[in-house]
Protein backbone atom coordinates (compact mmCIF):
# COMPACT_ATOMS: atom_id res chain seq x y z
CA UNK A 1 0.00 0.00 0.00
CA UNK A 2 1.17 3.70 -0.89
CA UNK A 3 -0.14 6.68 -0.59
CA UNK A 4 0.29 9.90 -2.19
CA UNK A 5 0.42 13.29 -0.20
CA UNK A 6 -0.16 16.37 -3.04
CA UNK A 7 1.44 18.62 -1.09
CA UNK A 8 0.27 22.39 -0.56
CA UNK A 9 2.27 24.98 -1.76
CA UNK A 10 2.54 29.01 -0.10
CA UNK A 11 2.60 31.03 -2.55
CA UNK A 12 4.18 35.00 -2.36
CA UNK A 13 6.96 35.97 -0.24
CA UNK A 14 7.72 32.32 0.82
CA UNK A 15 7.51 31.60 -3.01
CA UNK A 16 7.12 27.76 -3.29
CA UNK A 17 7.60 26.69 0.31
CA UNK A 18 5.71 23.51 1.30
CA UNK A 19 2.84 24.65 3.07
CA UNK A 20 2.75 23.93 7.40
CA UNK A 21 -0.34 21.57 6.48
CA UNK A 22 1.28 19.44 4.60
CA UNK A 23 3.35 18.04 7.58
CA UNK A 24 -0.48 17.20 9.12
CA UNK A 25 -1.51 15.86 6.58
CA UNK A 26 1.90 13.30 6.20
CA UNK A 27 0.91 12.06 9.47
CA UNK A 28 -2.70 11.71 8.40
CA UNK A 29 -0.99 9.11 5.50
CA UNK A 30 1.36 7.75 8.18
CA UNK A 31 -1.81 6.67 10.39
CA UNK A 32 -3.34 4.93 7.42
CA UNK A 33 0.00 2.77 7.12
CA UNK A 34 2.48 1.79 4.13
CA UNK A 35 4.70 4.07 2.20
CA UNK A 36 4.55 7.85 1.89
CA UNK A 37 5.02 9.60 -1.37
CA UNK A 38 4.84 13.43 -1.75
CA UNK A 39 4.01 14.99 -4.97
CA UNK A 40 5.58 18.73 -5.41
CA UNK A 41 3.92 20.10 -8.18
CA UNK A 42 4.77 23.64 -9.55
CA UNK A 43 6.85 25.40 -11.31
CA UNK A 44 10.76 25.98 -10.28
CA UNK A 45 10.25 23.63 -7.09
CA UNK A 46 13.11 21.84 -7.46
CA UNK A 47 14.30 23.63 -3.91
CA UNK A 48 11.38 22.50 -2.63
CA UNK A 49 11.41 19.16 -3.20
CA UNK A 50 14.64 19.03 -1.71
CA UNK A 51 13.73 20.27 1.59
CA UNK A 52 10.32 18.36 1.37
CA UNK A 53 12.91 14.84 0.69
CA UNK A 54 13.42 16.03 4.72
CA UNK A 55 10.00 15.76 6.12
CA UNK A 56 9.42 12.99 8.75
CA UNK A 57 7.98 9.22 7.12
CA UNK A 58 8.25 10.28 3.79
CA UNK A 59 9.74 7.51 1.27
CA UNK A 60 9.96 9.21 -2.04
CA UNK A 61 9.06 12.80 -3.38
CA UNK A 62 7.85 13.14 -7.03
CA UNK A 63 8.72 16.56 -8.37
CA UNK A 64 6.50 17.70 -11.11
CA UNK A 65 8.28 20.84 -12.16
CA UNK A 66 6.82 22.24 -15.03
CA UNK A 67 5.10 26.26 -16.06
CA UNK A 68 1.93 24.09 -16.14
CA UNK A 69 1.81 23.53 -12.75
CA UNK A 70 2.75 27.30 -11.59
CA UNK A 71 -0.07 27.90 -9.08
CA UNK A 72 -1.51 24.68 -8.76
CA UNK A 73 -4.30 25.45 -11.32
CA UNK A 74 -6.73 22.61 -10.87
CA UNK A 75 -7.60 21.61 -14.57
CA UNK A 76 -3.45 20.86 -14.82
CA UNK A 77 -2.59 19.49 -11.79
CA UNK A 78 -5.94 17.12 -11.06
CA UNK A 79 -4.97 15.19 -14.66
CA UNK A 80 -1.19 15.07 -13.14
CA UNK A 81 -2.54 13.12 -9.98
CA UNK A 82 -4.81 10.91 -12.11
CA UNK A 83 -1.94 9.92 -14.63
CA UNK A 84 0.41 9.05 -11.39
CA UNK A 85 -2.27 6.58 -9.56
CA UNK A 86 -3.83 5.07 -12.66
CA UNK A 87 -0.49 4.93 -15.32
CA UNK A 88 0.74 1.14 -16.29
CA UNK A 89 3.30 0.20 -13.83
CA UNK A 90 2.20 2.01 -11.42
CA UNK A 91 3.73 2.48 -7.99
CA UNK A 92 0.13 0.98 -6.64
CA UNK A 93 -1.31 4.34 -4.76
CA UNK A 94 -4.27 2.82 -3.09
CA UNK A 95 -4.64 6.39 -1.22
CA UNK A 96 -4.34 10.07 -2.57
CA UNK A 97 -4.49 12.54 0.61
CA UNK A 98 -3.99 16.58 0.33
CA UNK A 99 -4.62 19.23 3.24
CA UNK A 100 -7.48 20.73 3.45
CA UNK A 101 -6.60 24.18 2.51
CA UNK A 102 -8.09 25.85 -0.26
CA UNK A 103 -5.44 24.52 -2.78
CA UNK A 104 -6.34 21.33 -1.37
CA UNK A 105 -10.24 21.48 -1.43
CA UNK A 106 -10.08 23.45 -5.12
CA UNK A 107 -7.84 20.25 -6.32
CA UNK A 108 -8.30 16.86 -5.04
CA UNK A 109 -12.43 17.02 -6.09
CA UNK A 110 -11.63 17.25 -9.57
CA UNK A 111 -9.04 14.61 -8.79
CA UNK A 112 -11.54 11.92 -7.30
CA UNK A 113 -14.60 12.76 -10.05
CA UNK A 114 -11.84 12.04 -13.27
CA UNK A 115 -11.11 8.71 -11.24
CA UNK A 116 -14.89 8.00 -11.16
CA UNK A 117 -14.56 7.73 -6.72
CA UNK A 118 -16.43 9.94 -4.54
CA UNK A 119 -14.14 11.55 -2.17
CA UNK A 120 -14.32 12.14 1.71
CA UNK A 121 -13.89 15.75 2.99
CA UNK A 122 -11.90 16.98 5.70
CA UNK A 123 -11.15 14.04 7.96
CA UNK A 124 -10.46 14.25 11.72
CA UNK A 125 -9.36 11.01 12.41
CA UNK A 126 -8.28 7.51 10.88
CA UNK A 127 -10.25 4.54 12.07
CA UNK A 128 -8.78 2.27 9.62
CA UNK A 129 -7.26 2.14 5.78
CA UNK A 130 -10.91 2.60 4.39
CA UNK A 131 -12.94 3.84 7.36
CA UNK A 132 -12.47 7.64 8.29
CA UNK A 133 -13.92 10.18 10.67
CA UNK A 134 -15.29 13.44 9.62
CA UNK A 135 -17.73 16.57 10.89
CA UNK A 136 -21.14 17.31 9.39
CA UNK A 137 -23.30 19.88 10.24
CA UNK A 138 -20.93 22.69 10.88
CA UNK A 139 -19.44 20.29 13.20
CA UNK A 140 -22.37 19.37 15.09
CA UNK A 141 -22.19 15.36 13.93
CA UNK A 142 -19.29 13.35 13.74
CA UNK A 143 -19.69 11.05 10.75
CA UNK A 144 -18.12 7.74 10.37
CA UNK A 145 -16.97 6.77 6.66
CA UNK A 146 -16.38 4.10 4.73
CA UNK A 147 -14.72 4.05 1.21
CA UNK A 148 -14.89 0.72 -0.84
CA UNK A 149 -12.88 2.84 -3.55
CA UNK A 150 -10.08 1.46 -5.22
CA UNK A 151 -7.89 4.82 -4.79
CA UNK A 152 -9.25 6.54 -1.86
CA UNK A 153 -9.35 10.42 -2.09
CA UNK A 154 -9.61 12.36 0.79
CA UNK A 155 -8.80 15.83 2.16
CA UNK A 156 -7.06 16.06 5.57
CA UNK A 157 -8.23 18.50 8.26
CA UNK A 158 -5.18 19.68 9.69
CA UNK A 159 -6.26 20.64 12.93
CA UNK A 160 -7.17 16.73 13.21
CA UNK A 161 -3.13 15.36 13.46
CA UNK A 162 -0.07 16.18 14.47
CA UNK A 163 2.26 17.37 12.37
CA UNK A 164 5.25 15.60 11.19
CA UNK A 165 8.95 17.28 11.82
CA UNK A 166 9.85 18.88 8.71
CA UNK A 167 13.66 17.23 9.25
CA UNK A 168 15.02 14.37 9.75
CA UNK A 169 13.80 12.19 6.77
CA UNK A 170 15.94 11.41 3.49
CA UNK A 171 13.29 10.38 0.92
CA UNK A 172 14.64 9.85 -2.64
CA UNK A 173 13.63 12.38 -5.13
CA UNK A 174 11.94 11.50 -8.80
CA UNK A 175 11.06 13.75 -11.59
CA UNK A 176 8.03 13.40 -13.23
CA UNK A 177 8.62 14.98 -17.26
CA UNK A 178 4.64 14.63 -18.04
CA UNK A 179 3.05 18.03 -18.05
CA UNK A 180 -0.66 18.02 -18.72
CA UNK A 181 -1.75 22.07 -20.35
CA UNK A 182 -5.40 21.76 -20.37
CA UNK A 183 -5.10 25.15 -21.38
CA UNK A 184 -8.46 26.48 -20.12
CA UNK A 185 -7.56 28.63 -17.42
CA UNK A 186 -4.87 31.52 -16.25
CA UNK A 187 -3.52 32.88 -13.34
CA UNK A 188 -3.75 36.65 -13.19
CA UNK A 189 -2.33 37.42 -10.14
CA UNK A 190 -3.21 37.56 -6.67
CA UNK A 191 -3.35 39.74 -3.81
CA UNK A 192 -2.11 38.36 -0.37
CA UNK A 193 -2.70 40.09 2.91
CA UNK A 194 0.07 40.90 5.04
CA UNK A 195 0.90 39.95 8.38
CA UNK A 196 4.05 39.43 10.77
CA UNK A 197 1.75 37.40 13.29
CA UNK A 198 1.46 33.76 13.35
CA UNK A 199 -0.40 32.04 10.36
CA UNK A 200 -4.09 31.83 12.23
CA UNK A 201 -4.42 28.14 11.47
CA UNK A 202 -1.10 27.05 13.02
CA UNK A 203 -0.77 29.75 16.02
CA UNK A 204 -0.98 28.29 19.18
CA UNK A 205 -3.06 31.73 20.56
CA UNK A 206 -5.34 33.20 18.60
CA UNK A 207 -7.30 36.02 19.89
CA UNK A 208 -10.24 36.63 17.35
CA UNK A 209 -13.11 39.88 17.66
CA UNK A 210 -16.45 40.22 16.66
CA UNK A 211 -19.11 42.67 16.15
CA UNK A 212 -18.48 44.35 19.38
CA UNK A 213 -15.27 45.29 18.54
CA UNK A 214 -17.53 48.35 17.21
CA UNK A 215 -15.01 49.17 13.75
CA UNK A 216 -11.27 48.26 12.57
CA UNK A 217 -9.79 50.83 14.81
CA UNK A 218 -10.20 49.10 17.57
CA UNK A 219 -9.22 45.60 16.59
CA UNK A 220 -5.44 47.67 17.67
CA UNK A 221 -6.75 46.57 21.21
CA UNK A 222 -6.36 42.59 19.94
CA UNK A 223 -3.13 43.10 17.90
CA UNK A 224 -1.77 44.61 21.30
CA UNK A 225 -3.17 41.61 23.05
CA UNK A 226 -2.31 39.05 20.44
CA UNK A 227 1.67 40.52 20.46
CA UNK A 228 1.96 40.02 24.33
CA UNK A 229 0.72 36.44 24.06
CA UNK A 230 3.02 35.77 20.68
CA UNK A 231 -0.89 35.21 19.51
CA UNK A 232 -2.80 35.25 15.94
CA UNK A 233 -5.82 37.52 15.52
CA UNK A 234 -9.15 35.82 13.82
CA UNK A 235 -12.66 37.56 13.54
CA UNK A 236 -15.63 36.42 13.35
CA UNK A 237 -18.10 37.11 10.08
CA UNK A 238 -19.34 39.85 11.79
CA UNK A 239 -16.67 41.53 11.83
CA UNK A 240 -15.51 40.72 8.26
CA UNK A 241 -18.58 41.25 6.73
CA UNK A 242 -18.72 44.92 8.81
CA UNK A 243 -15.27 45.45 6.71
CA UNK A 244 -13.58 45.92 10.20
CA UNK A 245 -11.07 43.37 8.88
CA UNK A 246 -10.14 41.21 5.89
CA UNK A 247 -12.37 38.03 4.98
CA UNK A 248 -9.17 35.66 5.23
CA UNK A 249 -8.87 36.47 9.25
CA UNK A 250 -12.37 34.75 9.57
CA UNK A 251 -12.72 32.01 11.84
CA UNK A 252 -15.48 29.44 11.36
CA UNK A 253 -17.49 26.97 8.80
CA UNK A 254 -17.01 29.42 5.75
CA UNK A 255 -13.31 30.49 7.26
CA UNK A 256 -10.67 29.34 8.74
CA UNK A 257 -11.06 25.61 11.08
CA UNK A 258 -8.44 26.85 14.22
CA UNK A 259 -7.45 24.60 17.11
CA UNK A 260 -4.89 26.54 19.10
CA UNK A 261 -4.16 26.07 22.82
CA UNK A 262 -5.84 29.18 23.83
CA UNK A 263 -8.53 30.95 21.80
CA UNK A 264 -9.63 34.36 23.50
CA UNK A 265 -13.20 35.53 21.54
CA UNK A 266 -13.55 38.82 22.46
CA UNK A 267 -17.55 40.77 21.30
CA UNK A 268 -18.13 37.56 19.50
CA UNK A 269 -21.58 36.12 20.75
CA UNK A 270 -20.95 32.39 19.60
CA UNK A 271 -23.29 31.92 16.29
CA UNK A 272 -23.06 28.00 15.20
CA UNK A 273 -21.18 28.80 12.65
CA UNK A 274 -18.20 30.77 14.27
CA UNK A 275 -18.35 27.67 16.69
CA UNK A 276 -17.63 24.83 14.22
CA UNK A 277 -14.16 26.57 13.32
CA UNK A 278 -13.04 26.84 16.93
CA UNK A 279 -14.83 24.87 19.32
CA UNK A 280 -11.87 22.28 18.82
CA UNK A 281 -9.28 24.71 21.19
CA UNK A 282 -8.18 23.62 24.08
CA UNK A 283 -9.04 26.26 26.48
CA UNK A 284 -11.79 29.01 25.35
CA UNK A 285 -11.86 32.02 26.34
CA UNK A 286 -14.86 34.34 26.20
CA UNK A 287 -15.18 38.34 26.82
CA UNK A 288 -18.03 39.77 26.56
CA UNK A 289 -20.73 42.28 27.99
CA UNK A 290 -23.94 40.22 27.12
CA UNK A 291 -23.87 37.28 29.54
CA UNK A 292 -26.64 35.63 28.09
CA UNK A 293 -24.51 35.73 24.43
CA UNK A 294 -23.99 31.89 23.16
CA UNK A 295 -20.68 31.42 23.51
CA UNK A 296 -20.07 31.01 27.38
CA UNK A 297 -21.32 27.76 27.51
CA UNK A 298 -18.66 26.68 25.21
CA UNK A 299 -16.08 29.02 27.11
CA UNK A 300 -14.20 27.76 29.92
CA UNK A 301 -13.37 30.76 31.45
CA UNK A 302 -16.14 33.95 30.50
CA UNK A 303 -15.71 37.48 31.65
CA UNK A 304 -18.88 39.29 31.57
CA UNK A 305 -17.47 42.66 31.07
CA UNK A 306 -17.00 45.84 28.76
CA UNK A 307 -14.49 44.36 25.93
CA UNK A 308 -12.80 48.13 25.96
CA UNK A 309 -11.91 47.94 29.45
CA UNK A 310 -11.07 44.40 29.85
CA UNK A 311 -8.63 43.87 26.75
CA UNK A 312 -6.26 46.70 27.54
CA UNK A 313 -6.20 45.68 31.07
CA UNK A 314 -5.84 41.94 30.27
CA UNK A 315 -2.99 43.01 28.41
CA UNK A 316 -1.26 44.86 30.70
CA UNK A 317 -1.29 42.01 32.95
CA UNK A 318 1.09 40.11 30.73
CA UNK B 1 -25.60 33.46 -22.17
CA UNK B 2 -27.56 30.85 -20.99
CA UNK B 3 -26.79 30.21 -17.55
CA UNK B 4 -27.08 27.37 -14.93
CA UNK B 5 -27.58 27.21 -11.21
CA UNK B 6 -27.81 24.38 -9.11
CA UNK B 7 -29.06 24.82 -5.54
CA UNK B 8 -29.78 22.20 -2.57
CA UNK B 9 -32.89 22.42 -0.13
CA UNK B 10 -30.60 21.95 3.19
CA UNK B 11 -31.60 22.16 7.37
CA UNK B 12 -31.77 25.85 7.75
CA UNK B 13 -28.78 27.12 8.98
CA UNK B 14 -30.34 27.90 12.38
CA UNK B 15 -31.32 24.96 13.47
CA UNK B 16 -29.14 22.93 16.02
CA UNK B 17 -28.83 19.76 14.81
CA UNK B 18 -29.33 16.31 16.82
CA UNK B 19 -28.19 13.18 16.44
CA UNK B 20 -30.34 10.65 16.16
CA UNK B 21 -30.46 8.08 18.91
CA UNK B 22 -29.56 5.11 16.60
CA UNK B 23 -26.59 6.89 15.38
CA UNK B 24 -27.94 6.02 11.64
CA UNK B 25 -27.81 10.29 11.12
CA UNK B 26 -29.41 13.53 12.02
CA UNK B 27 -32.50 13.47 13.06
CA UNK B 28 -34.05 16.09 10.19
CA UNK B 29 -38.02 15.38 11.06
CA UNK B 30 -40.24 18.60 10.99
CA UNK B 31 -37.28 21.12 11.57
CA UNK B 32 -37.05 23.95 9.11
CA UNK B 33 -35.88 23.23 5.69
CA UNK B 34 -34.25 26.10 3.39
CA UNK B 35 -32.08 26.54 0.80
CA UNK B 36 -28.18 26.35 1.44
CA UNK B 37 -26.75 29.86 1.58
CA UNK B 38 -24.42 29.53 -0.64
CA UNK B 39 -26.83 28.27 -3.38
CA UNK B 40 -28.72 31.87 -2.75
CA UNK B 41 -25.48 33.65 -3.49
CA UNK B 42 -25.39 31.81 -6.22
CA UNK B 43 -28.80 32.62 -7.53
CA UNK B 44 -27.91 36.29 -6.99
CA UNK B 45 -24.91 36.14 -8.83
CA UNK B 46 -26.92 34.55 -12.13
CA UNK B 47 -29.85 37.15 -11.67
CA UNK B 48 -27.05 40.18 -11.68
CA UNK B 49 -25.70 38.78 -14.57
CA UNK B 50 -29.15 38.77 -15.87
CA UNK B 51 -29.65 41.76 -15.00
CA UNK B 52 -26.56 42.99 -16.59
CA UNK B 53 -27.91 41.81 -19.78
CA UNK B 54 -24.79 39.20 -19.57
CA UNK B 55 -27.10 36.20 -19.15
CA UNK B 56 -30.56 35.53 -21.42
CA UNK B 57 -32.04 32.83 -19.40
CA UNK B 58 -30.92 31.07 -15.88
CA UNK B 59 -32.12 27.15 -15.27
CA UNK B 60 -32.39 26.31 -11.69
CA UNK B 61 -31.72 22.80 -10.93
CA UNK B 62 -31.74 20.69 -7.35
CA UNK B 63 -31.20 17.47 -7.52
CA UNK B 64 -32.90 15.80 -4.46
CA UNK B 65 -36.35 14.87 -2.67
CA UNK B 66 -39.89 15.64 -4.36
CA UNK B 67 -39.67 18.46 -1.28
CA UNK B 68 -36.79 20.63 -3.10
CA UNK B 69 -39.57 21.69 -5.67
CA UNK B 70 -40.09 24.25 -2.72
CA UNK B 71 -36.69 25.50 -2.80
CA UNK B 72 -36.41 25.45 -6.86
CA UNK B 73 -40.03 27.79 -6.41
CA UNK B 74 -38.25 29.87 -4.30
CA UNK B 75 -35.20 30.67 -7.13
CA UNK B 76 -37.92 31.14 -9.49
CA UNK B 77 -39.55 33.87 -7.15
CA UNK B 78 -35.74 35.29 -7.19
CA UNK B 79 -35.97 35.93 -11.09
CA UNK B 80 -34.15 32.48 -12.45
CA UNK B 81 -36.57 31.47 -15.62
CA UNK B 82 -37.48 27.88 -15.40
CA UNK B 83 -36.32 24.82 -13.01
CA UNK B 84 -35.36 21.60 -13.30
CA UNK B 85 -35.85 18.79 -10.43
CA UNK B 86 -33.45 15.29 -10.59
CA UNK B 87 -36.19 13.09 -8.64
CA UNK B 88 -34.03 11.47 -6.10
CA UNK B 89 -33.50 10.02 -2.74
CA UNK B 90 -32.30 11.94 -0.28
CA UNK B 91 -28.69 11.75 1.10
CA UNK B 92 -26.98 11.31 -2.38
CA UNK B 93 -22.73 12.03 -2.40
CA UNK B 94 -21.15 14.73 -4.62
CA UNK B 95 -20.26 12.53 -7.30
CA UNK B 96 -23.78 11.26 -8.02
CA UNK B 97 -24.91 15.04 -8.24
CA UNK B 98 -22.24 15.97 -10.36
CA UNK B 99 -22.95 13.15 -12.56
CA UNK B 100 -26.54 14.24 -12.42
CA UNK B 101 -25.77 17.61 -13.10
CA UNK B 102 -23.54 16.96 -15.90
CA UNK B 103 -26.27 15.06 -17.66
CA UNK B 104 -28.31 18.84 -17.69
CA UNK B 105 -25.07 20.64 -18.71
CA UNK B 106 -25.27 18.29 -21.54
CA UNK B 107 -29.06 18.98 -22.58
CA UNK B 108 -28.75 22.33 -21.54
CA UNK B 109 -25.42 23.20 -22.73
CA UNK B 110 -25.37 26.54 -20.46
CA UNK B 111 -22.36 28.48 -21.08
CA UNK B 112 -21.78 29.43 -16.74
CA UNK B 113 -22.68 27.09 -13.96
CA UNK B 114 -23.06 28.77 -10.87
CA UNK B 115 -23.07 26.43 -7.87
CA UNK B 116 -22.26 27.27 -3.58
CA UNK B 117 -18.97 26.26 -2.38
CA UNK B 118 -20.49 23.92 0.09
CA UNK B 119 -23.46 22.58 1.20
CA UNK B 120 -24.37 23.11 5.40
CA UNK B 121 -25.19 20.30 5.93
CA UNK B 122 -22.80 17.29 4.62
CA UNK B 123 -20.00 20.32 4.31
CA UNK B 124 -18.40 18.27 1.46
CA UNK B 125 -17.28 21.05 -0.86
CA UNK B 126 -16.95 19.43 -3.96
CA UNK B 127 -20.10 18.84 -5.95
CA UNK B 128 -18.71 21.92 -7.94
CA UNK B 129 -15.06 20.48 -8.57
CA UNK B 130 -16.68 16.94 -9.79
CA UNK B 131 -18.95 18.37 -12.56
CA UNK B 132 -15.81 20.69 -13.93
CA UNK B 133 -13.89 17.21 -13.62
CA UNK B 134 -16.66 15.43 -15.47
CA UNK B 135 -17.47 18.54 -18.05
CA UNK B 136 -14.33 18.78 -18.35
CA UNK B 137 -13.93 22.56 -18.26
CA UNK B 138 -12.65 25.36 -16.15
CA UNK B 139 -13.44 25.93 -12.45
CA UNK B 140 -13.05 29.21 -10.17
CA UNK B 141 -13.68 27.66 -6.96
CA UNK B 142 -15.06 29.95 -4.04
CA UNK B 143 -15.59 33.06 -5.75
CA UNK B 144 -15.90 36.33 -4.78
CA UNK B 145 -15.91 38.44 -8.01
CA UNK B 146 -16.97 37.45 -11.39
CA UNK B 147 -16.83 38.83 -14.51
CA UNK B 148 -17.55 37.95 -18.22
CA UNK B 149 -15.11 39.54 -20.48
CA UNK B 150 -16.02 38.25 -24.13
CA UNK B 151 -15.33 34.19 -23.84
CA UNK B 152 -13.49 34.55 -20.92
CA UNK B 153 -14.40 34.95 -17.55
CA UNK B 154 -12.24 36.68 -14.74
CA UNK B 155 -12.71 35.19 -11.62
CA UNK B 156 -11.57 36.61 -8.29
CA UNK B 157 -10.83 33.77 -5.73
CA UNK B 158 -10.88 33.72 -1.82
CA UNK B 159 -7.73 31.78 -1.31
CA UNK B 160 -5.89 31.07 2.07
CA UNK B 161 -3.35 33.87 2.25
CA UNK B 162 -5.94 36.42 0.88
CA UNK B 163 -7.33 36.70 -3.10
CA UNK B 164 -6.05 35.26 -5.75
CA UNK B 165 -6.84 36.50 -9.41
CA UNK B 166 -8.00 34.00 -12.03
CA UNK B 167 -9.19 33.52 -16.15
CA UNK B 168 -11.31 30.61 -17.80
CA UNK B 169 -12.64 30.18 -20.84
CA UNK B 170 -16.25 29.51 -21.41
CA UNK B 171 -18.07 27.47 -20.88
CA UNK B 172 -17.00 27.18 -16.92
CA UNK B 173 -17.74 25.88 -13.27
CA UNK B 174 -17.72 29.04 -10.86
CA UNK B 175 -18.48 27.63 -6.79
CA UNK B 176 -19.43 30.89 -4.54
CA UNK B 177 -18.28 32.01 -1.53
CA UNK B 178 -19.83 34.12 0.66
CA UNK B 179 -18.30 37.77 0.11
CA UNK B 180 -19.54 37.60 -3.84
CA UNK B 181 -22.65 39.10 -2.79
CA UNK B 182 -25.80 39.79 -0.22
CA UNK B 183 -28.66 37.80 -2.08
CA UNK B 184 -32.37 39.88 -1.87
CA UNK B 185 -35.72 38.39 -0.77
CA UNK B 186 -38.12 37.40 -2.99
CA UNK B 187 -40.85 39.84 -2.99
CA UNK B 188 -44.90 38.70 -2.80
CA UNK B 189 -45.66 38.86 -6.27
CA UNK B 190 -42.62 37.43 -7.62
CA UNK B 191 -43.44 34.46 -5.33
CA UNK B 192 -47.03 34.75 -6.77
CA UNK B 193 -45.44 34.78 -10.15
CA UNK B 194 -42.54 32.32 -9.50
CA UNK B 195 -45.89 29.34 -8.95
CA UNK B 196 -46.78 29.79 -13.31
CA UNK B 197 -43.42 29.86 -14.25
CA UNK B 198 -42.01 25.88 -15.83
CA UNK B 199 -40.62 23.45 -13.67
CA UNK B 200 -39.70 20.10 -15.05
CA UNK B 201 -39.23 16.56 -12.95
CA UNK B 202 -36.86 14.20 -14.58
CA UNK B 203 -35.58 10.99 -12.95
CA UNK B 204 -31.86 9.83 -12.82
CA UNK B 205 -32.77 6.89 -14.50
CA UNK B 206 -34.27 9.06 -17.69
CA UNK B 207 -30.77 10.70 -17.58
CA UNK B 208 -28.75 7.81 -17.78
CA UNK B 209 -27.16 8.51 -14.26
CA UNK B 210 -26.11 5.94 -12.06
CA UNK B 211 -26.54 7.19 -8.31
CA UNK B 212 -24.32 4.41 -6.70
CA UNK B 213 -21.54 5.86 -4.54
CA UNK B 214 -18.10 4.27 -3.15
CA UNK B 215 -18.73 6.11 0.03
CA UNK B 216 -21.03 4.63 3.14
CA UNK B 217 -21.77 6.16 6.16
CA UNK B 218 -21.08 4.02 8.83
CA UNK B 219 -22.42 6.09 12.23
CA UNK B 220 -23.19 9.35 12.78
CA UNK B 221 -22.20 10.84 16.65
CA UNK B 222 -22.51 14.16 18.43
CA UNK B 223 -19.26 15.47 18.93
CA UNK B 224 -17.66 15.21 22.42
CA UNK B 225 -19.01 17.77 24.34
CA UNK B 226 -17.07 20.85 26.08
CA UNK B 227 -17.27 20.50 30.08
CA UNK B 228 -18.91 23.49 31.16
CA UNK B 229 -16.85 26.07 32.29
CA UNK B 230 -16.91 29.12 34.80
CA UNK B 231 -17.42 32.78 34.85
CA UNK B 232 -14.40 34.88 36.39
CA UNK B 233 -14.84 38.10 38.20
CA UNK B 234 -11.93 39.78 36.68
CA UNK B 235 -9.35 40.10 34.71
CA UNK B 236 -6.56 39.85 37.15
CA UNK B 237 -8.75 36.55 38.29
CA UNK B 238 -8.91 35.26 34.90
CA UNK B 239 -5.14 35.57 33.92
CA UNK B 240 -4.17 33.92 37.07
CA UNK B 241 -6.43 30.82 36.11
CA UNK B 242 -4.98 30.71 32.85
CA UNK B 243 -1.71 31.02 34.20
CA UNK B 244 -2.00 28.32 36.93
CA UNK B 245 -5.21 26.16 36.02
CA UNK B 246 -5.34 25.84 32.31
CA UNK B 247 -1.33 26.89 31.86
CA UNK B 248 -1.91 28.11 28.18
CA UNK B 249 0.23 31.06 28.80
Amino acid sequence: MTILVVADLLQGPENGAVAPATLNTVDAAAKVGGDVHVLIAGQGVGGVAEAAAKIAGVAKVLVADNAAYAHLLPENVAPLIVALVTESGAKGYSHVLAPATTNGKNILPRVAALLHVDQISEIISVESADTFKRPIYAGNAIATVQSSAAIKVITVRTTGFDPVAAEGGSASVEAIAAAHDAGTSKFVGEALAKSDRPELTAAKIVVSGGRGMGNGDNFKHLYTLADKLGAAVGASRAAVDAGFVPNDMQVGQTGKIVAPQLYIAVGISGSIQHLAGMKDAKVIVAINKDEEAPIFQVADYGLVADLFDAVPELASHL
Amino acid sequence: MKMMVAIKRVVDYNVKVRVKADHSGVDLANVKMSMNPFCEIAVEEAVRLKEAGVATEIVVVSVGPTTAQEQLRTALALGADRAILVEAADELNSLAVAKALKAVVDKEQPQLVILGKQAIDSDNNQTGQMLAALTDYAQGTFASKVEVAGDKLNVTREIDGGLQAISLNLPAIVTTDLRLNEPRYASLPNIMKAKKKPLETVTPDALGVSLASTNKTLKVEAPAARSAGIKVKSVAELVEKLKNEAKVI
